[in-house]
């Protein structure tokens, strides 16, 4: 049975220079407690493709199906109680810089009714888990930014989620750090058994993280399947063109396989 | 320059110091007031209300508080409104400093990126949550120093309340000197005045900028 299921998404942005078509039908369907990637080039779609899931953005067309729920369906009150158990990580961590580490963990939960107390104490929980307890009371610009979104992990598993979408969570990030943040992401997947859909435009997540990939492209699935298959047997353009890219790198890197 | 006059004309100016501070906060307070709405209205695009903002920042903007006051003055009893100075010169600031806090609110609304709302509604806060903890908390903190240096501005421009008979400091000067012709004494103290008016709020104004430096985005 499909957990999450994405029926045929249409979105077409209107701009003062002419309308931009972001999705054009894009399905795709993702099973309990899977890692699912989906990688394209910068434009491609994936930022509005992710939005569509939380319904952030309102597909024109098409449908959202949560565990057999249409999400696209629900008023505005019950969207929001949904979205709470759907978690969202942007390669901008956005925390309130105003706040300490600890009150940004809080806030939403605060918010969602729960007491100061226990709230404070979950928080320090989440964030021993993503192993930033002894920085509770350090403020956003005294963290690098693999901590911050640490900070931003910890905010989002307080609101106990069962699906985590990843816009780009690595891509401001160096080589290093972003493997520790995969591995984390990773960790919460194998003990909490929590869904991800992770969207990026670097082959190197989806490799390391994801147990299937789309390849998306001008809006369009042009391919998807197991990673292994998908990234050792290319078939479409696109995907051969991601493997160039990631190869490139490599050989730039000086650790051409 | 004489200190018996300096000492007879101190409590003079205190009075009229005390007056300019008391009309000068009310009409920024009601500046303030008009600013937000003003900023609300348009950055939310709400329909009408946001022309009728539009053309009362330009009126504003465009014309100087002398004239502003001159028109409520002599011309609000003409279509029927009774005014006194007082209310005058509260309701000419606050209509002269409203578009310019208006513009300040609504550069620091601008200055919070898209993402920070989105951010916020993923974690399941609704529109109201959303402003009032996100959007609300960072605008203020990029505003600051553009309302510090309004309500620097209005505290300046009271010195016009003098034209509709206001006795504001300006006034007391004007009068002492053309009672007294003590000019060196009257200027020396108006200048003291207005100092001790305006530094306070100038120190207060850098100390709370500093405390806000914290203020960023996408961190
Ligand atoms: N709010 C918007 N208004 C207009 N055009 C948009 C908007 N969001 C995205 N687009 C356009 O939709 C296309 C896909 O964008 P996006 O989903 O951000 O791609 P990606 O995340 O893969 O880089 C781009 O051409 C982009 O310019
Ligand atoms: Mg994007």
């Amino acid at each position: 049975m499909a957990f999450l299921e994405a029926e045929q998404l249409f979105k077409t942005f209107h701009t003062a220079n002419g309308d931009v078509e972001a999705l054009k039908g894009v399905s795709f369907s993702v099973k309990k407690g899977q890692i699912y990637g989906v990688i394209g080039l910068s434009g491609a779609g994936k930022s509005t493709l992710v939005r569509c899931i939380n319904l952030l953005e309102r597909p024109d067309k098409g449908r959202i199906l949560l565990e057999d729920h249409d999400m696209t369906a629900l008023t505005d009150a019950e969207l929001r109680k949904e979205r709470q158990s759907i978690g969202m990580i942007f390669q901008h961590f956005n925390l309130l810089m105003q706040r300490n580490v600890l009150d940004n963990v809080c806030l939403p939960m605060e918010i969602a009714g729960i007491s100061k107390k226990d709230a404070r104490k979950k928080a320090l929980e989440y964030l021993e888990a993503v192993g930033l307890a002894n920085k509770a009371h350090a403020f956003p610009v005294q963290l690098s930014g693999g901590q911050k979104q640490r900070v931003a992990i910890a905010r989002v598993l307080a609101g106990k989620p069962k699906l985590i979408l990843c816009d780009e969570a690595t891509s401001a990030l160096d080589p290093e750090t972003t493997g520790t943040i995969l591995h984390l992401l990773q960790e919460i997947n194998k003990k909490h058994q929590i869904t991800m859909v992770v969207i990026t435009h670097e082959m190197r997540v989806i490799e390391e993280l994801c147990d299937e990939v789309a390849v998306l492209e001008s809006g369009r699935i042009v391919e998807s399947g197991l990673v292994s298959k998908v990234f050792n047997d290319p078939q479409s353009e696109a995907a051969k063109r991601l493997l160039l890219v990631r190869q490139t790198q490599d050989i730039l890197k000086g650790t051409g396989e | 320059m004489q200190m018996e006059i300096l000492a007879q004309y101190f409590p003079l100016f205190q009075e009229a110091a005390v007056l300019t501070v008391k009309l000068g906060l009310a009409g920024i307070a009601l500046a303030l007031l008009i600013g937000v709405i003003c900023a609300a209205v348009q950055h939310f695009q709400v329909p009408v209300l946001r022309r009728i903002a539009a053309i009362y920042v330009e009126v504003s903007r465009n014309t100087p508080l002398l004239v502003q006051l001159f028109f409520i003055y002599y011309g609000l009893p003409k279509i029927g409104i009774p005014t006194n100075p007082y209310l005058c010169g509260v309701v000419g600031l606050a209509f002269l400093g409203g578009s310019y806090m208006a513009e300040a609110f609504r550069s620091g609304l601008e200055a919070v990126p898209v993402i920070q709302t989105e951010s916020a509604e993923s974690l399941g806060m609704n529109r109201a949550q959303t402003m009032r903890y996100i959007i609300f908390p960072q605008a203020l903190s990029v505003s600051v120093p553009a309302l510090i240096a309004n309500i620097i501005f209005l505290l300046k421009e009271t010195s016009v309340f003098s034209a509709v008979s206001i006795m504001d400091l300006m006034f007391t000067a004007k009068d002492l000197i053309g009672m007294h012709y003590n000019t060196t004494e009257s200027l020396f103290l108006l200048v003291i005045f207005y100092l001790m008016i305006l530094l306070p709020v100038s120190i207060a104004g850098s100390i709370l900028e500093r405390r806000l430096r914290y203020a960023g985005f996408g961190a």
